[in-house]
């Protein structure tokens, strides 16, 4: 090919703007940040606008679900903090009060808004523990 | 006894593959002939005493030889068979072993294969493959050792992990993946050879590119049986997330691809030499940066195991590996000779489109990489966790996807060297033409999302392109030949499948490009609770929840929500969407229920059951198009195998310049 050393060095730079428009353009803009109550309040306003996965306990007392809605209602807590958290869709199954649970959402309205809740979980694998009861929830056992 | 047995076959393949790599260096240098058949017979005791291996796993796993670690670590005696011999690869031990069960199935094909082809640059070839059997064959005897005696013997083992024995897919996905990733090692090595050979006639690339087709067809399908393990497992209803284990095959695939094309500028014009063993050598590279994301637990995901040591010596064996790709090219590039050149190029040319291909794919592999890794590095940095959100992936994937796809089109449609102003437009009319109906009958029709007809605007280009491409040989053959139309398709096919694969490829791309578009821009959704004889209605779908039932099966308990399904007015049947409950996972896993169309998918996940089963929580989904996801990329995948199989009047001639239009 002729004008080869044209056409490669045409190539490069295409690939190497294009790269660096990527890179500092909006790399910043699309980050999901993994924070603490504790850490979301000192974020202060940097946390407005930003997706956030937000991971704490379900604190006791303050899961509001309505079925005909979809709308459920929580608290977050590392035990210093507190987020409110409103959230569309079913609970998961096991989620539950003081079960550790990962929000991904954005702050609105002074709340925690989010359509993801994940029941936290250690992906490494274990053997139950001695005396330790496999976490199963059968029908007949909670039937009315 | 099958520990000890386990680990003399092991230490077998470390010896084997150091001694034929040894051999395989010194008979490269000297020429020598009976130094290449030792090397090759190393090679061939390499992969027959790790796939031993791995069948000696199977039946201690089978059996249940719990004083064997590794199925003491998975095994347990309620797990299903067929789950029992898929665990060879559902947990770190293991999948190192395979990993070189299916290096040893490589070696010896190659071994075999290739015995009195490529003279020159075999011994080498073989010397650096083995070289990489080195490393893996030292895993396995030591940090990742499965063989490793259990004492006391325990009685019954905990099962693999429960999301790896909740789809039947779990037997696919992993091999084709490993077949995949693991075979770039064989292009890998024979550039390396080339390289170090030298002076090499023009056609050392020919054999190179078939070699990297057949891993680059079983990655492909492996990335997307990936998408439908996770598509009907993990019952968030899609089936791609950028997830930094979904972009660690993506990434290699990528620059696979780009080497595909660019080899074919190599073999026509002598040019791109360098450029295409730098895609090459990066493939390779970026299957183990792919190994190393998912295997070392940097990323939390159902990829990483456990904890282990494997992380560091990964990435040593990486940066060993890449100051040998880097060294190796600057040291012996020079060497590389290409196809005497023809003539000048115009600007609008195959070459050109190539060339451009191969930025796109260059920048697409980058993009990917660097939002895969900055995470790692900020954590590093300065110790903040966070990710990459879907944003940024999809903001770039659109529109180099797009620009991929219309380049698809525009390449085949123009002529090596380059057509002058005029032909070229008459090529592209009919093209162009296509790609402007379809989208406007789309829009007439209700689609008005412009990345959706924007997308189905350059499919429709590149599908003129490539079907008259198909098209135009057969009947070119019977109009000079008189042939009928069937014996045309079938001479033309045979003679040049070649030519004929990368069409059909390029079909599944278009297939493909469709599916994602419809899938990603139409998905319905909606969040549903239901009482017992409650319906909701979706996509012109009315589900009536009949009631929960609990089902025992010896190695999981489950709850399942039952409905019936009328689809416009007519009963289509049931759809039982289940939460899995496995005694040794505190959460349950979901089997979604998905009742699959042509025109697309009702998906029901069970969100949770109340107590007692008086009512049901779903998320339901209308995916439009998504079966049309698979079937592209087992048709791209396809393609790609047809385009690899040898041609044997091609294997005689010598290699000069083939008839133009020969192939592509």
């Amino acid at each position: 090919m002729t004008g080869r050393p044209l056409a490669a060095i045409a190539a490069v730079a295409v690939a190497g703007a294009a790269l660096a428009w990527i890179g500092m353009g909006d790399l910043g803009e699309n980050l999901v940040y993994y924070w603490s109550p504790s850490e979301l309040v000192a974020a202060g306003a940097k946390a407005h606008g930003a997706t956030i996965r937000l991971g704490g306990q379900v604190e006791a007392g303050t899961v509001d679900w309505n079925p005909d809605t979809n709308q459920l209602k929580f608290v977050v807590t590392d035990g210093q903090e507190h987020i409110k958290v409103a959230s569309v869709g079913a609970p998961p199954q096991m989620f539950r009060e003081g079960i550790g649970v990962v929000v991904e959402g954005t702050i609105k309205d002074g709340q925690f808004a989010t359509d993801r809740v994940m029941v936290k979980h250690s992906n490494e694998y274990r053997a139950p523990e001695d005396g330790e009861k496999p976490d199963i929830v059968t029908l007949s056992e909670d039937g009315p | 006894m099958i520990s000890i047995l386990g680990r003399t076959l092991v230490l077998a393949a470390l010896a084997f593959a150091a001694a034929g790599a040894v051999t395989g260096f010194a008979a490269g240098a000297s020429h020598s002939p009976r130094g290449y058949a030792v090397t090759r017979a190393c090679a061939v005791g390499f992969g027959v005493s790790s796939i031993l291996a791995n069948l000696l796993m199977i039946y201690a796993l089978v059996t249940h030889d719990f004083s064997v670690h590794y199925v003491a670590e998975v095994g347990s005696r309620a797990t299903p068979l067929y789950y029992t011999i898929i665990s060879l690869w559902a947990s770190l031990n293991g999948s190192i072993l395979f990993w070189a069960g299916v290096l040893g199935l490589y070696v010896v094909a190659l071994a075999v294969g290739y015995a009195n082809k490529h003279r020159e640059y075999m011994p080498y070839t073989l010397a650096v493959l083995q070289s990489v059997c080195v490393f893996f064959a030292l895993l396995v005897a030591s940090i990742a050792n499965p063989f490793a005696p259990v004492s006391p013997v325990p009685l019954d083992g905990p099962g693999p992990n429960p999301l790896l024995q909740n789809h039947w897919l779990m037997a696919f996905h992993p091999p084709t993946l490993y077949i995949g990733y693991v075979g770039m090692v064989v292009p890998f090595a024979m550039g390396c050879g080339a390289l170090l050979a030298g002076r090499l006639e023009a056609g050392w690339i020919a054999p190179l590119r078939r070699w990297t087709l057949v891993p680059w067809a079983f990655l492909t399908v492996a990335i997307m049986l990936g998408g439908w393990w996770s598509y009907e497992v993990l019952g968030w209803g899609g089936y791609w997330a950028w997830d930094p284990v979904e972009n660690a095959s993506f990434m290699p695939w990528l620059a696979c691809t780009a080497f595909l094309h660019s080899a074919m500028v190599v073999e026509r014009r002598g040019t791109l030499k360098t450029w295409s063993l730098v895609l090459l050598l990066s493939t390779f590279l970026l299957t183990l940066v792919g190994t190393f994301m998912t295997r070392s637990g940097v990323f939390n995901s159902v990829h990483s195991f456990t904890q282990s040591d494997i992380g560091p010596v990964f990435l040593g064996f990486i940066a060993v590996c890449l100051v040998w790709s880097v060294g190796l090219l600057a040291l012996r590039e020079h060497t590389l000779v290409g196809a005497p050149s023809r003539g000048s190029v115009k600007p609008v040319s195959r070459e050109t489109m190539i060339l451009a291909q191969n930025v796109a794919f260059t920048v697409f592999t980058l993009m990917v990489l660097l939002g895969t890794i900055y995470p790692l590095m900020k954590e590093a940095y300065d110790g903040t966790r966070l990710s990459v959100g879907e944003p940024f992936f999809e903001k770039w994937a659109l529109p180099l996807g797009t620009v991929i796809v219309f380049l698809m089109g525009v390449g085949p449609a123009l002529p090596w060297g380059g057509a002058d102003g005029a032909a070229g437009t008459r090529r592209l009319a009919a093209p162009v033409a296509g790609g402007l109906l379809v989208p406007a009958i789309a829009y007439a029709t209700g689609l008005h999302g412009p990345a959706s007809l924007l997308a189905l605007g350059v499919s429709a280009f590149a599908l003129v392109s490539a079907v008259r491409e198909l098209v135009e040989p057969v009947l070119a053959r019977r109009a000079a030949k008189g042939e009928s139309l069937g014996q045309a398709t079938v001479k033309v096919i045979t003679r040049t499948h070649r030519r004929v694969g990368a069409h059909i490829a390029h079909l599944g791309v278009i297939m493909t490009t469709v599916a994602l578009a419809l899938s990603a821009g139409y998905q319905q959704s909606v969040d549903v609770t239901v009482k017992k004889g409650d319906t909701f209605e979706l996509a012109g779908f009315v589900a009536t929840f009949t009631g929960a039932v609990e089902i025992q099966e010896p190695h999981r308990s489950a709850v399942g929500a039952e409905f019936t399904l009328t689809r416009d007015g007519a009963s289509v049947g049931t759809s039982s969407p289940r939460l899995n409950y496995y005694p040794r996972m505190r959460e349950p896993v979901g089997t979604p229920a998905v009742y699959s169309t042509p025109s697309g998918d009702l998906y029901l996940s069970l969100m949770q059951v109340a107590p007692g089963g008086a009512s049901a929580s779903v998320r339901v989904l209308w995916t439009p198009a998504v079966v049309w996801l698979w079937v592209g990329v087992v048709i791209m995948s396809l393609g790609g195998l047809l385009s690899a199989v040898p041609s044997p009047r091609r294997r005689a001639a010598p290699v000069v310049a083939p008839a133009p239009g020969a192939a592509t």
